[in-house]
């Protein structure tokens, strides 16, 4: 029962890590039709911010103050998404798709370096802030309490978001606009600041999927690809462009991978990979999405 | 695209061919070990483009054709024993096949963007299972793979390593090379490669033309896994070694990045662009750290600038240069 | 002698019954016109027969043959083709090499790599000669995205026609194109379908055109079949006026 309680939690933090940068992939697919091959840089980015300002800005500041700072990371992805929509993406919604999946693969070769260039080359850690609140002992196991503040802030975050977009007015523009773009702009809507809106709060997401989990594992060059590999797994098993799905899919990815790693370690990424492939073969638009 | 007649082709390609013949003697070895790193990427990118420029595919899981290509190879020496050249290209090509003929299955069913997704998702089936798998793959140390005997003659004892590549090797690189630019070339102009860009036009009107355009679509992806598994077998001799990376997703993100480098919308860019891209590949990586930083920013300029590539773009120069003479 | 039939054929798109119970014959050698206001399932009925859609109930039987659950291919196989009311073509391709694919396809050549298309003297020529037949002999060589609409709409037709079918469906040959434009469109269209003995359904919303053109008209309306019957017997026909015209004769 205990082993089964931890193995739940551990699916769960990764679920909600998951469902953030996943949500905000989704997210900019749904409003813009863009798949950004650079999104899991800009999760990287939120943990490389946050673990910069806990760790070696104010390393010796009192802990209540270093969580202050945790969504640091979130605001530094959501203000590099601001820029970078009208800058770079913008130009290029009239292309073929095939330009901007390139785009968006060129940015991932920049972002990589700069991030090598702003924060060096090694591994930044925010563990002191994993640490503080100690562990709790479940059954015979100690578990850190940090692992359930992110799973906690995983779900805030996908309730405000749902909030959001189902229950404010920028949500329902939000929505008009993922459904019929020209129309939304008949209607008066603003797309290109629907547009770098969307893009903002889709890098934001990512930024503090980024932000909560450093404490836990760290920032380390490479994150960023690896990440974005599993976002597109969620997304492609719950739907491009859907949030419910987001959520369903990190949910599926997160326990599929827990057992995947006390049960068949070898082959756990394998198995994901091939969970995406088959859910696009029955289900061509994924379990919550819109063909 | 309008057919250049085969005869005008041969006017611009046969001395290219000739100057690529005699470099060797006039350049050193390892400017041509360079370049015969290049053909390689350039088979690959014919291979590629099959599927991009004339059937309208993008694929982001190339890399696993290529890995396979290399992979097989070094199977061929960990388990045979054999270092036989002509058997390292059958090991990498049937390798490479098999797996293409399992993904493409699936993945000619989709286009566009869950195209790109599916191959990706895929690749990365064999990248984490050649990453999790070192008792067999090596794990991130990758296999390694000596110097292959060519047509039976192996290396004469006490010849030096980068000689061998940079000369008889470049030689079988570049015969091979020229062979299948010649058979992708006829591929690209017969009613298969009309119907394939027909395809890539209008998927619905070739339906109605008679066109089987999943059939199509799959004999396009093999044809293409054939051509990047026989250029991952041609690379891995040169590098020695096959490590997971070229099983990476960002591997293939490479490959497109050559083909648009060079123009995916010409028969011939997509080989320059594989040339200059390993030219600027390596001058980055020997004069930086951050040469990711200047492949992004020349992959950004180059989308947004000039999204014809080389060839598309020189094309379209001199096509104003003749107008206005 | 009927080339054609359609038993009680069905097609609905949620509420809407696009096409309903529909019972309609060709009849080998005549140029039949398929008219109806928008909406009236003109365009669902040639679809289905064509197979781009496929029907919720009913049957098709193409010279005795039930084609109601075959592929598109196998349908172009037994001799259907057709135009597309939108001009769908291969624009990045020679205006010639359009016309080619439809005769490589038809000849089992497509599944050939190795051999070069323009090579291939016999398709060539014929190539040439449809294209001569549709007066566009002078734009072999450009790109079919850079023709004229007029032309594209003609080079449509020619694409379906160089299948060769025994069946030939027109969806609109002349929709998009300037009034003045249509005539010629049109006399090209029929003197080629006539000379080559094809059987041809022509949807067209112009009651000139139809009433000049064609064998055998058949009205829709709602899904149904309205009326059926030569151009003398409809332009007479009191609830044809009603439906389409909104007036008595």
């Amino acid at each position: 029962m205990d082993t089964f309680l931890i193995h739940l939690l551990n699916s769960l933090l990764y679920a909600s890590v998951l469902f953030l940068i996943a949500g905000g992939l989704s997210l900019i697919y749904g409003v813009m039709r863009i798949i950004n091959l650079a999104h899991g840089n800009i999760y990287a980015v939120g943990a490389y911010a946050t673990a910069w300002a806990v760790g070696r800005l104010l390393g010796g500041a009192p802990v209540v103050l270093l969580y202050a700072i945790l969504p640091v990371g979130a605001l530094a992805a959501a203000a590099l998404g601001a820029v970078l929509e009208p800058t770079l993406l913008r130009p290029l919604y009239k292309r073929a798709e095939e330009y901007q999946l390139l785009i968006t693969f060129g940015l991932l070769l920049i972002l990589e370096d700069l991030i090598r260039v702003v924060w060096g080359p090694y591994p930044l850690s925010a563990s002191s802030l994993f640490e503080a609140p100690g562990s709790l002992t479940i059954g015979e196991t100690i578990y850190p309490t940090y692992n359930l503040v992110v799973i906690v802030v995983g779900g805030l975050a996908a309730a405000a978001l749902w909030a959001f977009v189902y229950k404010t007015k920028f949500g329902v523009i939000l929505r008009a606009t993922s459904q019929n773009m020209r129309m939304a702009s008949a209607l008066g809507v603003n797309v290109n600041r629907v547009y770098v809106q969307a893009f903002t709060l889709g890098c934001f997401m990512a930024g503090l999927g980024g932000a909560i989990i450093v404490p836990q594992q760290g920032a380390v060059l490479g994150m960023g690809p690896d990440a974005l590999i599993l976002a597109f797994v969620v997304v492609v098993v719950g739907g491009l462009g859907s949030l419910e799905g987001a959520l369903l899919g990190a949910l599926m990815v997160g326990v599929v991978r827990e057992v995947g790693i006390s049960l068949f370690p070898e082959i756990e990424l394998a198995v994901l990979y091939l969970m995406a492939a088959i859910v696009l073969l029955i289900r061509p638009a994924g379990l919550f999405g819109r063909a | 695209m309008i057919p250049v007649p085969p005869r005008r082709v041969l006017v611009y390609t046969i001395p290219i061919a000739l100057l690529l013949f005699v470099l060797p003697f006039v350049v050193a070895p390892y400017q041509v070990a360079l370049l015969t790193y290049g053909l390689t990427f350039a088979i690959a990118a014919l291979g590629f483009n099959l599927l991009l420029g004339y059937t309208g595919l993008l694929s982001f899981g190339h890399s696993a054709y290529f890995g396979m290509g290399a992979y097989g190879v070094a199977f061929i020496v960990k388990y045979f024993k054999i270092s036989s050249m002509e058997a390292f290209i059958l090991g990498g090509i049937v390798a490479a096949t098999a797996v293409a003929a399992l993904f493409g299955f699936v993945c000619v069913r989709y286009t566009r963007i869950f195209f790109g997704i599916l191959t990706l998702a895929l690749s990365q089936v064999i990248w984490s299972l050649a990453f999790k798998f070192f008792w067999v793959t090596g794990g991130t140390d990758g296999l390694r793979v000596p110097t292959p005997s060519l047509l039976g003659v192996g290396m004469a004892p006490g010849q030096d390593k980068m000689a061998f590549l940079a000369h008889r090797y470049y030689y079988y690189v570049l015969v091979i090379f020229l062979v299948g630019v010649a058979v992708m070339w006829v591929i690209v102009h017969s009613p298969f490669g009309k119907a394939l860009q027909a395809i890539r036009d209008n998927e619905t009107r070739a339906e109605f033309v008679g066109v089987q355009v999943r059939r199509y679509r799959y004999m396009a992806f093999l044809v293409s896994g054939v051509y990047t598994g026989l250029a991952g077998a041609l690379w891995v001799p040169l590098n020695g070694l096959t490590t997971p990376d070229i099983l990476h997703w960002t591997f293939s993100g490479k490959i497109v990045f050559f083909t648009v480098l060079g123009g995916f919308q010409t028969f011939f860019g997509p080989i320059i662009g594989a040339v200059v891209f390993n030219y600027l590949e390596t001058y980055a990586v020997g004069h930086t750290v951050y040469w990711q930083l200047v492949l992004g920013v020349v992959l950004v300029f180059l989308v947004l600038a000039l999204p014809g590539g080389i060839v598309g773009t020189a094309g379209r120069v001199l096509d104003r240069l003749r107008k206005a003479a | 002698m009927s080339l054609l039939s359609t038993k009680a054929l069905v097609k609905y798109f949620g509420d809407t019954h696009a096409v309903d119970r529909v019972d309609f014959t060709v009849t080998q050698g005549e140029l039949l016109a398929l008219i109806g206001s928008n909406g009236a399932g003109k365009t669902t009925l040639v679809n289905l027969i064509s197979g781009l859609l496929r029907a919720d109930s009913g049957q098709i039987h193409f010279q005795g043959t039930d084609v109601t659950h075959q592929s598109i291919h196998e349908r172009i196989a037994e001799g259907i083709a057709r135009s597309f009311q939108l001009v769908n073509l291969f624009d990045q391709l020679s205006t010639l090499d359009n016309i080619a694919l439809s005769i490589f396809s038809r000849e089992g050549k497509t599944r050939r790599l190795f051999a070069l298309a323009d090579h291939d003297s016999a398709v060539q020529d014929e190539a040439m000669a449809v294209l001569r037949q549709f007066g566009l002999e002078g734009k072999a060589r450009m790109v079919a995205g850079g023709l004229s609409q007029g032309e594209r709409k003609l080079l449509d037709v020619a694409v379906a026609y160089a299948l060769r079918p025994k069946l030939l469906f027109l969806d609109e040959p002349t929709s998009g194109v300037s009034t003045r434009e249509k005539a010629p469109i049109m006399d090209i269209i029929t003197s080629i379908v006539r000379s080559g003995r094809i059987t041809a359904v022509i949807i067209e919303h112009d009651m000139d055109v139809v009433f000049k053109y064609s064998d055998r008209i058949v009205v829709m309306h709602e899904g149904a079949v309205l009326a059926d019957g030569t151009p003398d017997q409809i332009r007479t026909n009191d609830q044809v006026a009603m439906t389409l015209l909104g007036t008595h004769v």
